[in-house]
This record gives C-alpha cells, sequence and structure tokens, in this order.
C-alpha cells in the first residue's frame, strides 16, 4: 500500500515502506513545458526537506526542484538522462526523478494528499 | 519547484491588436515589454519545429513602427546609424544598429527606404527611447512620425507558397525587399525578412484589419500560431542578437559580429555616433568576440553563465542559452577573449558548481533560407 504526497511547490512523493519516489506534479509539467534536461542527484545524498534535490529544465528555463522531505537518495531515475520529456508524458509515472529514504515519516503529515493538492491547483489557476 | 519566471498578464498591460484572438486560441499569455504577449500556444518545442517545416505566424506587434520624413531622411538617419542607408535604393529593407558616442549600442533596428520616407521597425522594449532620441537629434532635418499598425510575421519553407495567395508577385521578392500590397484589400507593408534564419515575411498591417489577416493566415493548411518562446529558441539556432542580452550599450558592432552592416562608404567617411571608437576597432581588432557555443552533454548554458577555458580561468560569459529544437542539443552564444574565438576552441560552462565540457562553434547552428530570388 503506498500513499502519494505533494509539496506547495509541486514535487510530489509516493511513500511505499521507508521508501519515497519523488516527481513533479502533471500541474508543474505543464507550467514548465517541454523538458530537455533534468539534472539529478547522486545516490547517497543527504537532503534536509526543502533543500535542492534537482533542476529540471524546460526549453524557456530552468527550475529547481526542492526535497520534500528529509533522507538520504537511493536511486536516481537514469531514463531521464536518455529521454527527458518522460517527465512530459508521465510525471506523476514513469518521468520520477529519485528514490529516498524516509527519515522522519512525521514530516508527510505536514503535506497534502491527492485531493487536497487538487484544490490547492485549482485555487492557483484562478 | 520554483515557478518558472513567466508571471501573470494583467491589467497594466498594453495588448496587441491580436489579444482576443491569442486567448482564443489557448495562449498562454505573459507580460514582454509592457504587453500582454503570447509565450506559446501548443508548445515551443512544437511550434518551432513546424516553423522550421512549414510555416509559423507570430504576432509582433508590440514593436515600434514610425516613418521619417524630410528633405533627406536617409542622410538625416545615417547621422544616428552605421549602415549604408543613402544607399539603399527604394523598395530595399537594411538591418542596421542605433550607436552611441561610445561605439555601444542603443538598439537594433530594421531600415526600409520607400520613395520620399524611411520606415523603422525598432525593439519593443527600446521604442520610446529610440523614438525620443532619433525626433531629438535630427529636429529641424527630419520628423519621426510613429505608426499604429500592428505586425505580423510569417516565417518558414511554407511562407511563400502562403502569401503568393494571397499575392502572387510576393512569392518572387527577394529577401530584405520591401512592397506596399493589398492583402485581402487590405493596405500592408510587407519586408521579406524575419528573425528565424527561415525564408519568410514581416506584415505591417492596420491595427483594425490585423485580426482579419491573421485569421485567414491561420486558415491555410500550413500555418499555425507561434509565440515568443520559439521566436526566441529559433533566433538563438540562427545566430540572431537579441537586444538586451547579445547587444547593448556595453557591446560594440564589432565585438558582436555586426561588422557586416557597416557599409564601405561609411567606414571610409565615419559620421555617425561612436565611430571614432567603431572605425579604430575595424582597424586594431578587439579584445572579446560573440560567437556560438556548443556544449557537449545535454544540459543547457543560460544566459550569465561563466565560459572558461580548459584550466578554468574564466575567458567570457553566455549571453543567450538554451535548447535547440532542430539542433536536438543545447545552443548559445556569447562573448570570449578573441584568443578562444576560432571555432572548435575547447571551453568549459560553469553551470550550478559544474564545469560542462563544449566548444566555440560557427554561427549560425540552423542554416539561413533566405529567398535570395
Amino acid at each position: 500500500m503506498s500513499d502519494t504526497y505533494y509539496t506547495r511547490d509541486h514535487e510530489w512523493i509516493r511513500v511505499d515502506g521507508d521508501i519515497g519516489t519523488v516527481g513533479i506534479s502533471e500541474y508543474a509539467q505543464e507550467q514548465l513545458g517541454d523538458v530537455v534536461f533534468v539534472e539529478l542527484p547522486e545516490p547517497g545524498k543527504a537532503f534536509d526537506q526543502g533543500d535542492e534535490a534537482a533542476v529540471v529544465e524546460s526549453v524557456k528555463a530552468a527550475s529547481e526542484i526542492y526535497a520534500p522531505i528529509t533522507g538520504a537518495v537511493v536511486e536516481a531515475n537514469g531514463d531521464l538522462d536518455d529521454d527527458p520529456s518522460k517527465v512530459n508524458a508521465d510525471a506523476e509515472g514513469d518521468g520520477w526523478f529519485f528514490r529516498m529514504t524516509v527519515a522522519d515519516p512525521a514530516e508527510l503529515e505536514d503535506m497534502m494528499d491527492g485531493n487536497a493538492y487538487k484544490a490547492y491547483v485549482a485555487e492557483l489557476d484562478d | 519547484m520554483t515557478a518558472p519566471e513567466d508571471g501573470h498578464d494583467g491589467p497594466d498591460l498594453k495588448t496587441t491588436p491580436l489579444d482576443a484572438l491569442h486567448r482564443e486560441l489557448g495562449a498562454k499569455m505573459v507580460p514582454f515589454a509592457g504587453y500582454a504577449m503570447p509565450v506559446q500556444y501548443e508548445g515551443i518545442m512544437a511550434e518551432h519545429l513546424h516553423t522550421r517545416a512549414a510555416a509559423g505566424l507570430f504576432d509582433v506587434s508590440h514593436m515600434g513602427q514610425a516613418l521619417l520624413t524630410g528633405a533627406d531622411p536617409a542622410a538625416a538617419m545615417e547621422t544616428l546609424v552605421p549602415g549604408d542607408i543613402a544607399g539603399l535604393a527604394p523598395g530595399h529593407t537594411r538591418y542596421t544598429l542605433l550607436t552611441n558616442d561610445a561605439g555601444g549600442i542603443r538598439d537594433d533596428l530594421m531600415v526600409t527606404r520607400r520613395e520620399g520616407d524611411l520606415f523603422l521597425v525598432v525593439n519593443a522594449a527600446c521604442k520610446e527611447a529610440d523614438f525620443a532620441h532619433i525626433a531629438g537629434a535630427l529636429a529641424g532635418r527630419a520628423e519621426l512620425r510613429p505608426l499604429d499598425r500592428a505586425l505580423l510575421a510569417l516565417q518558414g519553407p511554407a511562407a511563400a507558397a502562403v502569401m503568393a495567395r494571397l499575392a502572387p508577385a510576393l512569392a518572387q521578392a527577394a529577401f530584405m525587399s520591401f512592397a506596399e500590397v493589398e492583402l485581402l484589400g487590405i493596405p500592408c507593408f510587407v519586408t521579406r525578412s524575419g528573425y528565424t534564419g527561415e525564408d519568410g515575411y514581416e506584415i505591417s498591417v492596420p491595427p483594425d484589419r490585423a485580426e482579419d489577416l491573421a485569421r485567414h493566415l491561420l486558415d491555410q493548411d500550413e500555418v499555425a500560431p507561434v509565440g515568443l518562446g520559439a521566436r526566441d529558441s529559433l533566433r538563438l539556432e540562427a545566430g540572431l542578437c537579441l537586444y538586451g542580452s547579445d547587444i547593448d550599450t556595453t557591446t560594440t558592432p564589432i565585438e558582436a559580429g555586426l561588422t557586416w552592416t557597416i557599409g564601405q562608404r561609411r567606414r571610409a567617411e565615419g559620421g555617425f555616433p561612436g565611430a571614432e571608437v567603431i572605425l579604430g576597432q575595424i582597424a586594431a581588432g578587439v579584445a572579446r568576440r560573440r560567437v556560438g557555443l556548443r556544449p557537449d552533454g545535454r544540459a543547457p548554458a543560460r544566459a550569465h553563465t561563466p565560459v572558461t577555458d580548459g584550466a578554468g580561468t574564466v575567458i567570457g560569459e553566455v549571453t543567450s542559452g538554451g535548447f535547440g529544437p532542430s539542433v536536438g542539443g543545447p545552443v548559445a552564444m556569447g562573448y570570449v577573449a578573441t584568443a578562444q574565438a576560432k571555432a572548435g576552441t575547447p571551453v568549459a560552462f560553469q553551470v550550478r558548481g559544474k564545469h560542462l565540457p563544449g566548444q566555440v562553434v560557427k554561427l549560425p547552428f540552423t542554416t539561413h533560407r533566405y529567398f535570395k530570388g
């Protein structure tokens, strides 16, 4: 059983046991447009919640991706090196960025679930 | 994620005569030079590739248009620009530069010679300053009349076939020629020029008829609307300067690789702002030059990225950089020390604490496909 949580900065984290998979939301990829490069963190890299963890480059601009929680990177999505457009095609699936340990599960409690995030995004578009 | 710095369009922004059409077409509108402008419709990548494959329609009505009238407006204009304007035959257009006394560039512009006057097209962000400068400097000699007209650009290999349906003669008009033509009965100024490296036209049209013309052009099978995002990636691949990024008051035409815009007679006679500096640089050379830059990997090197040599010494800076959809990888231009400006010179880009390898390359990245007749 896995749960997906969202940040106000449009990252998502899907937690399965003690590992979380991180990416950017469908809304975020739409805002970015065509993704042409993703700079991913090396496995072993440790982050505090809110640290800059990755960079996503669209045709137009570079945007930083923040670690949604505290933890250490266990795997980066190497498929994005060859085909960064996977972020556009499937932002909340195949377009994931990296997997990380969940150091403090309490951090998840302050994040939005899917429905709360949907409402949050709807307000941004108004 | 940090949001892209597009901002939102708001009530303080000016709009072009095509504003309602952009919104109907689903454009993402952003503020640009005080106007609400479409940055993209379908997506920058698709719009860019469509322009190179067929034809793109751009709204560039934010740009400044004016007529310069007087006894000899060409001679008057030559006191402000290093281009050969007096030698320009009626019906022809030239790219030139408004320079300052230090040899820097105040703006780049298109000057068309008509029978009896000059038609000027200047950058949106500079237009008020340009018009005040030109009117002030030429007071008593020539009169500047800003025009309230929309400006459309139709660009791409199918542009000529599309225009031929409206005015057959335009298919044979040469690059940088100008004609006053009725399109759909609308009196237009048409120059065969553009900012994409492709064949194409820029069409100046009365504001109240701009939407009719734009809708008709968009109804043609080959034509899709293209926003400012793809306009930027197209001109970057074509090696064309963006004023405010690649050229400004701190760069000279010689450093910028725009020596070709200074005619032989002007080099011999001078008589334009900054002539001493600019002609001195033609004779003695410059310490830095604008060049094409190509990162080896996939990561773009954006504007203001420091450029280093192999030893890590900074030799210059990227002034425009991003992803080139037609190139299929990152492309950039910038200034480097003249000793390192030769194509093939290895360089590195300082991006987020890393040194990304790359090299100096010849511009343009994509071959110009202008119609020479």
